[in-house]
């Protein structure tokens, strides 16, 4: 919890370390059998989501419900851009981190009066209420069941004032100044925004601002007493990690130009309560391990099926092959929520830090070990936040 | 002795039917260090609530260098100068000794809220500088990157103490400053407090421990069933009779 000691250095460190992994992901993913786009560009958007969403439940404590709302907000306002204005993707990034920031304050204002219990119920009561009227009553906006999407007939008034030729015959992708934004490139997008996402991150977590968050969290009482006015403090925290929700829904927007309710609903918010953690709450790379792992396991862990669970165990006996295979099945394909629920509890009986705080334990066990042998000199606590 | 700087002018309050202070008037003059004694249950620290904000009086005024401080949130009256050390030690118990000091430095420094995200709290020299030397003035610099929670009672409190001094506060309030400590730890206290009295802060003590009352007041207070029934200097107060009483005996 000591920020104080870690030098500067060590910081760009973590974060040069961070970008490679990242930026290397097709490659080091393959054996995993996660080195296609669609997955990538997922692990990067529920990346930021989680990173945003631990600014908030990370440094004030402040655990919301409702955090689905500002990823919907912010789908719905990316779709806008493309339909009405152009399909180049950064006003669409924009909008959607506007929006969702434009009600996070609204709703951030309202929920903050109350604190623990309270403030999540009231979030997720917005949240709910958000999608509800995503369904019903802001249809036009909204377009109801179907979902918003774009169609030829859109005015598009920059690109048409831009282009002159005729409209291409399908549907216009989505681009970044004619490099079209899906598949890989779509990734790398996605990936430079998450590096940004987290060193803003890191920056937050290691600033006054960060450090007055922290002790919300801590000690309301002594904040007050000491002179600080802590509404301000949480309703800014609450908003910029309502930004980050919204980037991340303009994100989804812009690898796949489509906006439903369903983002909106509740178990989106629980989503990235899950996510942020099994991954570590409070730590910087915990959130986006967590968010990484959810999403791996939602997309390769249940397309696994008993062929080819026979295939990994075909070493076996066919008798013994029989009865594992049957049990095996009930923790793959659509049993993956099972598997998933299994290690949730684990983590957070074994290990309420999260991931974070198991490599952690890892970590210094080997370093303890190679100190007895007195392999390395004993060196500061530097443990990878 | 010089001005007025803490004006209680009839102030009660009370918790259902019971009352817990009826028409306390209180004048404490600048640069003094007046202790408030009374039995348990006298309403000695319901007087501090309703001086920093924490509680608000049924009726009365809390004038502070001739602003009133009733109504006011207990952050505004932290900032005009008013710091509480508290009973229970109130801090932050997952941070390091270092920030549990620095973070009171920025209040003092930026005020009730600041959005200063694009700073690095390593490149804050000046206010870790400050902070060090608070720490060092409480006696608690060998252990500044410890956290918190790990320390004694006793350390805490010095710790809290700090946190207030680093607010440059013009009235210090101590509730039970050596509640609970050994003897030890008392006389360590009382030698911290008298230093910052050298400084000219004014200082007002709730107190059981006379020995802690008699080596630092200037002026006593005696608060007994919610009212005040003697005021002067300590030696004045020790003899007067309505005191011994309500100490001794004088159920009613």
């Amino acid at each position: 919890m000591t920020d104080m000691k870690k030098p500067v250095l060590n910081d760009m460190l973590l974060l040069f370390i961070f970008s490679a992994v990242i930026l290397l992901m097709p490659f080091w993913l393959e054996p995993f059998g996660a080195a296609y786009p669609d997955l990538l560009q997922k692990f990067a958007i529920y990346g930021i989501f989680a990173i945003g969403f631990n600014i908030l439940l990370g440094l004030t404590g402040y655990l919301s419900f409702g955090h689905a709302a500002f990823l919907g907000v912010g789908s719905y306002a990316a779709v806008w851009s493309f339909k009405l204005l152009t399909m180049n993707v950064l006003p669409a990034v924009l909008f959607g981190v506007l929006f969702a920031g434009a009600l996070a304050a609204i709703i951030g204002f309202l929920s903050l009066r109350r604190s623990g219990i309270y403030f999540s119920i009231l979030t997720l009561a917005f949240a709910q209420m958000s999608y509800n009227l995503a369904y019903s009553v802001l249809t036009p906006i909204t377009n109801g069941e179907t979902g918003l999407q774009l169609d030829r007939s859109d005015p598009r008034i920059l690109d048409r004032m831009f282009s002159e030729g005729e409209p291409a015959a399908g549907l216009p992708s989505t681009d970044l100044f004619g490099v079209t934004m899906s598949g890989y490139p779509g990734f790398y997008f996605c990936a430079v925004i998450l590096i940004v996402c987290f060193f803003i991150s890191i920056r937050i977590f290691r600033s006054p601002f960060g450090l007055m968050l922290k002790g919300i969290k801590s000690n309301q009482n002594r904040m007050q007493y000491t002179g600080l006015n802590t509404r301000p403090y949480m309703q800014t925290a609450f908003i910029i990690s309502g930004m980050f929700a919204g980037l991340a829904g303009s994100l989804l927007a812009v690898t796949d130009p489509l906006a439903g309710a369903e983002r909106m609903q509740w178990t989106a918010s629980g989503e990235v309560v899950l996510m942020t953690i099994l991954g570590g709450v409070g730590t910087l790379i915990g959130p986006i391990l967590g968010a990484a792992l959810i999403k791996y396991f939602e997309n390769i862990f249940s397309s696994f099926n008993d062929t080819v669970l026979e295939q990994a165990f075909s070493f076996l006996p066919e008798s013994v092959l029989d009865v594992v295979v049957p049990l095996m099945g009930l923790f793959v394909g659509s049993g993956w929520q099972l598997t998933l629920g299994l290690l949730f509890m684990v983590v957070v009986i074994f290990l309420p830090g999260g991931l974070v705080e198991g490599f952690n334990r890892i970590f210094k066990f080997i370093r303890s070990g190679k100190k007895r042998k007195g392999l390395v000199e004993p060196t500061q606590d530097q443990a990878s936040e | 002795m010089g001005d007025l700087v803490l004006h209680l002018d009839g102030i009660s309050k009370s918790f259902g039917g019971l009352s817990a202070l009826s028409n306390v008037n209180l004048h404490v003059e600048e640069g003094t260090t007046h202790a408030i004694i009374g039995p348990n249950g006298a309403g000695k620290s319901t007087l501090l609530n309703v001086c920093i904000g924490r509680l608000k009086p049924d009726s009365g005024r809390v004038m502070f260098d001739g602003q009133e401080l009733t109504g006011k949130q207990p952050h505004e009256i932290a900032q005009i100068g008013v710091a509480r050390v508290f009973q229970t030690p109130e801090i932050f118990q997952e941070m390091s000794l270092l920030e549990n000091v620095m973070l009171p430095a920025f209040a003092h420094r930026d005020g009730s809220f600041r959005f200063n995200a694009n700073k690095l709290l390593s490149k804050q020299g000046e206010i870790r500088d400050e902070a060090e030397h608070i720490l060092e003035d409480v006696g608690l610099k060998d252990q500044m990157m410890m956290e918190g929670g790990s320390l004694s009672r006793g350390d805490k409190r010095r710790l809290e103490l700090g946190m207030c001094l680093i607010l440059h506060p013009r009235l210090l309030l101590l509730d039970e400053p050596t509640a609970g400590m050994a003897r030890h730890d008392t006389n360590q206290t009382i030698d911290l407090l008298k230093k910052i009295k050298s400084r000219g802060m004014t200082k007002v003590i709730i107190e059981h421990d006379m020995h802690v009352v008699f080596s630092l007041a200037d002026k006593v207070s005696v608060l007994a069933r919610g009212q005040i029934i003697a005021d002067g200097n300590p030696d004045e107060v020790r003899e007067d009779p309505k005191v011994k009483e309500a100490y001794l005996g004088g159920t009613q």
